[in-house]
């Protein structure tokens, strides 16, 4: 029992770590330009595919520095060659038009490197287990992600705190408004946070792709978390998207681990009362507990758990 | 306007969708009517949402399926216990069962508008997708459930056995929610959900919740895409969990949204639209995907009005007789224009080609019946020219068609009102 | 792109109508063609291209040449109705799926209906692969023909092989959460407890369908269970991840797999390094068949860069062309006369027959495992160095199970 618990908790903090990876760039530009990106997973896997790529041809720790940059970039023209000119119709198309971007970038990301998943590796210099407890091993390439997201989180932390481009990225969090009358290039200061999450997202999926799987769909099947996640931390809020990443990370690892059914709980006469619900066990059920925990919370508290606007 | 004037509309509507069978008469082409007549409902149901009450849904589907689910249900208790039911009456039923979900989910959705909405309409659409795999005895798992619609009640002697049969039932209830819905708009309530769209605050001023209104526009919608759902019950005779799921979602999104949500007639040409190239484009090209992504796209950034509402950028300039004045300046656009996309079409192929099927099927293709090799540079270039040029050169004509409009808007300004 | 010229006649067909001149037999091959399942279908699609091809170079059946129409059912039960509604437009009489036990159902209670409705454009269904049981019990009809053995004769031919292994002492059931995986675990722990009463079942988990994306989770369940074997029906993604996630944490069990041969799965066990310890139940082993069969397997391999993935294909194909020859006509009721009951030499060179009652093939069976290529050997599976060997064979009547098909035949 306490091997699971162990090791549920060190693999539910890592994804919840690389969800927080997406959902701090995906709350920044929602922050600031009013955005809701719904292709924000699809920059993560340009970032794995990218990862791939460079790592086949020149190796790994290139790849780990060049794919971010690279998405980064593609993030950045998507922003001054799409986002900006769809920015004057208002919100709703902007949300359409990156709901479609999502849709466009599986489709090449498909054709360019096809349908099932790419045979993305560890590096071999990081392909050893780290620890091994209760005879059961732990790779080391797994810390490797927990440090680098870690790092990230740290570096973000100096960054918004620090610096004077993070006071800008906090006021504009609360008064973005202000900051533009204060003489900040607007536009530049959008495609460079746009950019700027995106690379975020691209660094996300340089190191999550080796270790959970590069695939067309990896886009698809992560977005909704990433929305469950921005929503139930608070939009806007860095802090609420931290929480609730290793929150619903913690949660869906733990709900694997757990056997039990309404039926265990009531007795056999469950399965007469609610149907199919009395057999379901914990585990079956834990793919679908972040979206209930986004409609519970939105019932209780519809700004989210840290959030103060509401749209 | 005369009476007859207000009704020609529906009335060609109505004898459209009487003789289109007839036009195209294989097999295939009457599941597709049918399948469009029951897109129409959907998408409308949709719009109430979208273009009237600003909500903008990602869950939508939730209530076709649901509704169609009901209705598959409803066909086999029937078929069971031999009761005398005919088919006709079970989209009332799916419409009951959408009414019914739209109201409880509704009542918790719907209490902020926004972005806040659309992230509730997305998890409530994935929790009640993904727990449709878990609710096996009702969702029937992946296999869905099955029914024989043949085995009703006959009404007046028809059987509903053949598709053409099926097609005028589903037609003519597409006609009846077409008018209820078109109805609806032009009802206080249909303003008042304008109104909320517009500007929420003011509605309350005028003493209306806004939350109440959109509750309201969210249940009848609930209900139109239930009866959706049941028609599609009725057509396939079989529902699956995939009708519940996001795709559909965002299928009906896509439909609304291309053919114009801003206007009633909008989400109707998107259902047609949209339904015709879901049967069709997938034979023609292995990318239909990627067409469908860049068509949204390109809709969103050039019209967001979707195609309707192009079309109804003309209007003052058909009533004031100046329409024809556009002709020479659209005809000089249409040129590059073709150009342009018969380039992107032809470098999307090539593409298509070259990556995934030259390596199995060999680099000899032939795109719009020519035959050319993805090994040889000349396609690429010459699919690389004909885009290109036709962008550059659609720069220079495009502002015939500026000069073109506003001088034909000049001209209706200056006739007597 | 001949699928363009062939869509544009498709579209010229939509608007008259226009009947066919049968002087070719159209097969329809309904599976993915696009989006997440298209590399399976397309690979399928190949399968029947190049039999078809084969046949028609041999002068065709009964003077007739046999033309595979390829259409995308986008792995929708719905869409692929319409796909068999153009197909029937377009004059095929045989349609042919095999990627999902959803869209057979779908496929098969169409059939019936056109059938009934339709007696004028009658078709077949010849199943290559979906596996649910109920498509030959409850609800089999005369219109359904399968060819690969259904999820049940594989556990029992599994069971059977397992019973005479006494390492096995704990046994965990890992499954996808549909109707498949439930099948695969109830008939798993129903047949393990009559051969081997002994054996205890330590885990019995469900997880969704093809949403996982790290196993590790289940692995340490796994690993904390102290099972020393896993039986698994997962396929596609969920068996390589599966294998990988194993590999990561260095579970050291032995699997019992129904589709470890999937894409991706062989270089998944290649890095668990566990040889000759994952085990596929298949119908034919490459590496030990026939040299006729290594013939064309060298011949498919050349052409195409694939492995034969389905030589029940192959079968299919034959009997089809035997039933049309027999019958001399190619009107589905008189086919599927012939079809039912035949007696056949499969691919592999085992005794075979279309079971009458139900329509079901029942062929040899063989447990095939995966390791290091030995002296002889000639296939390896995605380069991985590693082949199939043959660990098993379970003969035909060993596989038979009782049905409870009752068959309507049109008088």
């Amino acid at each position: 029992m306490l091997e699971i618990i162990i090791f549920s908790t060190l693999n539910g903090t890592l994804y919840g770590m690389v969800l927080f990876m997406l959902a701090s760039g995906l709350t920044l530009i929602f922050s600031m330009m009013g955005v809701l990106n719904f292709a924000h997973a699809s920059f993560y896997m340009l970032g794995a595919y990218f990862g791939y790529e460079i790592s086949r041809r020149i190796g790994f720790w290139p790849a780990f520095l060049v794919a971010p940059i690279l998405v980064g970039v593609v993030g950045a023209l998507v922003e001054r060659f799409g986002l900006r000119r769809v920015h004057r119709f208002g919100h709703v198309p902007e949300l359409l038009f990156t709901f479609g971007l999502a849709f466009v970038i599986e489709e090449i990301v498909q054709m360019i490197w096809g349908k099932l998943p790419v045979d993305y590796r560890v590096p071999p210099s990081l392909d050893f287990t780290a620890f091994r407890l209760f005879d059961t091993t732990y790779p080391a390439y797994k810390m490797f992600m927990l440090l680098v997201a870690i790092g990230m989180f740290v570096a973000l932390l100096v960054v918004l705190n620090k610096t004077r481009v993070g006071l800008i990225i906090q006021a504009s969090l609360t008064h973005p408004h202000t900051v533009a009358m204060l003489g900040h290039d607007v536009p530049t200061v959008f495609m460079a946070v746009f950019g700027a999450g995106s690379a975020l997202a691209g660094l996300a999926g340089v190191i999550a792709g080796p270790a959970f799987v590069t695939q067309p769909a990896m886009a698809a099947l992560l977005g909704p978390i990433l929305f469950v996640v921005i929503v139930v931390g608070g939009l806007g809020s860095l802090a609420g998207a931290f929480v609730a990443s290793l929150l619903i990370g913690l949660v869906q690892t733990f709900a694997v681990a757990i056997n039990g059914s309404l039926s265990d709980l009531v007795g056999p006469g469950a399965a007469d009362w609610f149907g199919d619900l009395g057999t379901v066990t914990v585990a079956q059920i834990a793919p679908i507990i972040p979206y209930f925990l986004l409609v519970l919370v939105l019932i209780i508290k519809p700004t989210g758990l840290f959030g103060t606007r509401e749209s | 306007m005369s009476a007859l004037a207000k009704l020609t509309p529906w009335i060609v509507f109505a004898i459209l969708l009487a003789i289109a069978p007839y036009i195209f008469t294989s097999g295939t082409s009457r599941t597709m009517l049918s399948i469009m007549a029951l897109s129409i409902v959907f998408a409308l149901s949709y719009n109430m949402l979208l273009g009237q009450t600003g909500l903008l849904s990602f869950g939508h589907a939730v209530y076709y399926g649901l509704g169609g689910f009901v209705a598959i249900h409803v066909m086999n208790t029937i078929i069971r216990n031999k009761y005398a039911i005919p088919l006709p009456v079970i989209p009332i039923i799916g419409g009951a069962a959408g009414l019914f979900f739209g109201v409880i989910f509704g009542s918790v959705s719907t209490r902020r508008a926004g972005t806040t909405f659309s992230m509730i309409s997305l998890g409530l659409g994935e929790l009640v997708a993904s727990s449709a795999l878990i609710l096996r005895t009702f969702f029937g798992g992946e296999e869905g459930i099955t029914a024989n619609r043949a085995r009703l009640a006959p009404f007046f002697g028809y059987k509903f056995g053949s598709q053409i049969e099926v097609y005028y039932l589903i037609a003519c209830w597409c006609l009846v929610c077409v008018v209820a819905m078109y109805a609806i708009t032009r009802t206080p309530f249909g303003r008042m959900c304008n109104a909320v769209r517009e500007n929420p605050e003011r509605a309350e001023f005028v003493g209306y919740s806004a939350r109440m209104v959109r509750f309201i526009a969210f249940s009848l919608a609930g209900l139109f895409a239930g009866i959706a759902g049941a028609l599609a019950a009725l057509n396939f005779e079989i529902m699956n969990t995939q009708s519940i799921g996001a795709v559909q979602s965002g299928l009906v999104l896509l439909m609304t949204f291309v053919g114009g949500a801003g206007v009633f007639i909008g989400p109707i040409i998107g259902a047609v639209l949209v339904a015709y190239l879901q049967v069709t484009l997938s034979d023609i090209t292995g990318a239909w995907q990627l067409y469908f992504g860049l068509l949204f796209i390109v809709v969103v950034m050039y019209s967001p009005g979707g195609i309707a509402g192009w079309l109804a950028l003309h209007e003052p300039l058909y009533r004031g007789r100046q329409l024809t004045k556009l002709v020479p300046a659209y005809a000089m656009n249409a040129v590059p224009l073709i150009v342009m996309i018969a380039g992107g079409i032809l470098l999307i192929e090539l593409a298509y080609w070259a990556l995934v099927k030259s390596e199995t099927e060999g680099p000899e293709t032939s795109v719009f019946r020519i035959a050319m090799n993805t090994n040889s540079v000349w396609p690429w270039i010459a699919a690389v020219i004909l885009f290109l040029g036709g962008a550059f050169a659609l720069r220079r004509t495009w502002p015939r068609v500026q000069d073109a409009w506003g001088s034909a808007l000049a001209r209706v300004r200056e006739q007597p009102a | 792109m001949r699928r363009a010229l062939a869509s544009s006649f498709i579209a010229l067909s939509l608007v008259t109508g226009s009947a066919f001149a049968a002087d070719t037999i159209k097969i329809a091959y309904i599976d993915p063609l696009s989006g997440g399942g298209a590399s399976v279908g397309e690979g399928g699609l190949k399968h029947f291209q190049w039999l078809a091809d084969q046949i028609n170079a041999a002068g065709g059946v009964i003077g007739k040449k046999i033309e595979i129409l390829g259409l995308d059912n986008k792995t929708n039960p719905q869409e692929s109705l319409v796909q068999a509604q153009k197909a029937i437009d377009q004059g095929a009489r045989f349609l042919t799926q095999g990627n999902g036990s959803s869209v057979a159902a779908a496929l098969t209670d169409f059939a019936v209906k056109n059938n009934d409705r339709n007696p004028d454009k009658q078709v077949l269904f010849l199943n290559y692969a979906a596996v649910d049981p109920v498509l030959t019990n409850e609800k089999c009809n005369y219109w359904h023909f399968r060819w690969d053995a259904n999820s049940d004769i594989k556990m029992q031919a599994l069971t059977n092989y397992m019973k005479d292994r006494q390492n096995i002492k704990k046994v965990y059931l890992i499954n996808q959460d549909y109707s498949f995986g439930e099948s695969v675990r109830t008939q798993a722990r129903a047949m393990l407890k009559q051969k081997r009463p002994d054996v205890q079942i330590v885990g019995d988990e469900k997880h969704p369908l093809l949403k996982i994306t790290d196993f590790a989770p289940y692995v340490a369940k796994i690993k904390a269970s102290g099972a020393d074997t896993v039986i698994t029906g997962n396929w596609g993604q969920d068996i390589a991840l599966l294998l990988k996630a194993a590999a990561d944490a260095g579970l050291q069990v032995d699997w019992y797999t129904y589709y470890a041969g999937g894409a991706g799965g062989p270089t998944a066990i290649k890095q668990t390094n566990l040889a000759h310890r994952v085990f596929a139940i298949v119908e034919g082993i490459p590496n030990d068949s026939p040299p006729e069969a290594q013939k064309l397997e060298d011949e498919f391999r050349a052409k195409y860069g694939l492995a034969i993935w389905y030589p029940r294909v192959v079968n299919e194909m034959r009997m089809l062309v035997q039933a049309i020859k027999e019958a001399n006509s190619d009107e589905p009721k008189a086919v599927a006369a012939k079809l039912e009951g035949m007696k056949f030499t499969t691919f592999d060179g085992g005794e075979a027959y279309m079971r009458k009652d139900d329509h079901q093939f029942i062929q040899d069976m063989y447990i095939a495992s995966f390791g290091p290529l030995e002296a002889g050997a000639k296939y390896d599976e995605e380069k991985t160095g590693w082949g199939w060997k043959n660990g098993g064979i379970v003969k035909a009547k060993d596989t038979e199970l009782p049905t409870t098909c009752k068959m309507d035949r049109p008088s």
